[in-house]
């Protein structure tokens, strides 16, 4: 905390009526408001769903209704799955993709770094990013699986080809637009090559790579649950096509809610270190 | 190493330059030819031939845009020249030498580093110890006046407290060339006068040790600001840069900016001056409309 912001605490701390106060209560109730809001809209769509499902408007078997998907959770919970624990599912998929996810970064942010650096190699590669880039590469999970089996290996395998390319085009721009002032500083300072790429490039890059991290666990989720839909032996994947199998609906519901949650914790911890590691950067205004 | 800041700067800091040393640095029949994006070539300096002397301190005025920082290019070892040669302490400059600083027009400081940490910047990427480095770059803000603000990072500071680190980390170099380019335009011009003022005294105290103060050359489009300076002050020619006229300049030291400017001889030496840089600056205005017409 500056002492700028200490001071202001005291100052508002010594006129206990003062405008300051007046706004922190607004800005507080603000708050409030916009949650109350939040919680009445969701309570809304889940009654509606609800409703209509029990009076036969929707088809109860088709769309289910929020009460069958929460005990479907809790059944899960307290009795587990078929596979087996619901806990277990969720660890392998949280495994598989956070595998996936560690290695596509490494790589695309290594890789991004290295070709943003090194003209010659950008320009012998760079076609053949192009094209591996232009495939869909969910495609590729069907080939996984036969390469790798039903283990986690062709899970892990889909959510890297994820997860690469974003990461990898990020760190390339982000190595690639450093400002030019700073590496003539750095040279001029002293720097030799491998200084400038570790001290200079890399750091400048860190928050075109930060913005891709945060979409790429996304990816690195389907990865894992796509693979795990098309044939595995766990994971929350099996878990909604094993429901889709059985036209268990409540089921595939179920699933997702579970999946929903765990993506928001990981993005939720992923902004936590990003705010760690650019104390550096001014906040932008009206936002963090 | 501590005598800093008590040194001297009245009492020439340029020393008696040893008749037979080697200038500081030595340009001759210098040119710069780029390859624009389209395929055409832009000559920003041309012939250029410019001599300083071991502790003097050079200005280089001329239009805006004229290839005054090319000029620095050169010297520093950045960029080599297309023709002739540049020569730094008698050698051929092949790239950047340790005894170069530079300080560069916009902020050129790391923004992800704290203050200190950016002036022990250089001295730890020439590989000197972190307890050593810690302790010369404290030094070097405390001359800079920034010492409390040794944690802060690089965007809670002002424009002139950026200055002021970027200067830090030049002068913790302790180079024995110094080459500035328009390195106070960003700022506004009371803070401007100040860090005039504060560039003279550190130059004055930066190399106590009985060594001759750094050689600088200082590129700028401030004719004041030149004169106020400087030993010797070189007129540019409108682009492709060449050298048109040096006027030395038999201004005292020690000098105060502020009050420098007011003395009869300055205006004098201004009025002379200008009648040699107006014209180049009204050539490349002229140019400038043709383009827009």
């Amino acid at each position: 905390m500056s002492p700028e912001t200490i001071a202001a605490t005291v100052v508002a701390q010594k006129r206990p009526q003062g405008r300051t106060e007046a706004r922190a209560r607004a800005a507080r109730n603000h708050k409030l408001k916009v949650l109350g809001a939040r919680v009445l809209l969701l309570a809304v769509l889940l009654g509606a769903w609800e409703v209509l499902a029990r009076n036969d408007v929707i088809d109860a078997f088709n769309f289910s209704m929020p009460s069958k998907v929460w005990d479907q959770i809790v059944q899960w919970t307290l009795h587990g799955t078929p596979q087996g624990p619901l806990g277990e599912q969720i660890a392998y998929t949280l495994y598989e993709a956070l595998l996936g996810w560690i290695v596509g970064v490494t790589a695309g942010v290594v890789l991004g770094i290295v070709l943003g650096r090194v003209r010659f190699l950008a320009d012998v590669l760079g076609p053949f990013i192009k094209v591996l880039n232009a495939l869909p590469r969910i495609v590729l999970a069907p080939v996984f699986l036969i390469w790798f089996g039903l283990g986690p290996a062709s899970k892990v395998a889909s959510a890297v080809v994820l997860v690469f390319f974003p990461v990898f085009f990020n760190a390339f721009q982000g190595a690639r637009e450093v400002d030019r002032n700073l590496v003539a500083n750095a040279r001029i300072l002293g720097a030799s090559g491998r200084q400038v790429t570790l001290q200079v490039v890399v750091p400048a890059a860190t928050s075109w790579i930060f913005t891709s991290l945060h979409v790429s666990f996304g990816f690195a989720l389907i990865g894992a649950i796509v693979g795990e839909y098309i044939g595995a032996d766990r994971g929350i994947g099996l878990l909604v096509s094993a429901s889709q199998g059985t036209f268990n609906t409540a089921g595939v519901y179920a699933a997702m809610a579970i999946l929903a949650v765990v993506a928001l914790l990981a993005e939720g911890l992923l902004t936590f270190l990003e705010k760690r590691l650019f104390r550096w950067k001014p906040a932008a205004p009206g936002e963090r | 190493m501590n005598s800093g800041n008590s040194g001297k700067p009245g009492e020439n800091p340029g020393g008696t330059p040893r008749p037979d040393a080697a200038p500081a640095i030595e340009l001759r029949g210098a040119t710069k030819v780029f390859r624009t994006p389209s395929g055409a070539d832009h000559t920003a300096v041309r012939d250029l031939d410019l001599t300083v002397a071991q502790g003097e301190f050079v200005a280089v005025v001329g239009p805006t845009g004229c290839g005054k920082s090319t000029t620095l290019t050169l010297v520093s070892g950045l960029e080599e020249p297309t023709e002739g040669e540049v020569l730094v302490g008698g050698e051929p400059v092949t790239g950047i030498r340790t005894e170069v600083g530079f300080v560069f027009q916009q902020d050129a400081v790391f923004p992800w580093r704290t203050v200190l940490s950016n002036v022990m910047a250089g001295p730890r990427f020439r590989g000197v110890p972190k307890a050593e480095a810690r302790e010369r770059a404290r030094d070097w803000l405390g001359r800079v006046g920034l010492a409390a603000f040794e944690d802060r990072y690089p965007h809670q500071l002002s424009g002139g407290q950026r200055k002021r680190v970027a200067l830090a980390q030049t002068f913790v170099g302790d180079p024995a060339i110094l080459l500035m380019d328009e390195p106070f335009s960003a700022l506004d011009v009371q803070t401007r006068a100040l860090m005039s003022d504060e560039l003279l005294e550190l130059w004055g105290g930066s190399r106590p040790d009985g060594r001759a103060a750094a050689s600088v050359v200082f590129v700028t489009h401030d004719l004041e600001e030149a004169i106020a300076l400087a030993d010797k002050v070189v007129v540019m020619t409108a682009g492709p840069a060449t050298v048109k006229e040096v006027f030395p300049i038999d201004l005292p030291r020690p000098r105060r900016v502020e009050s420098v400017r007011l003395e009869p001889r300055f205006i004098e030496i201004y009025r002379e001056i200008w009648s040699s840089l107006g014209e180049e600056v009204r050539i490349t205005r002229e140019r400038g409309a043709a383009h827009v017409a």
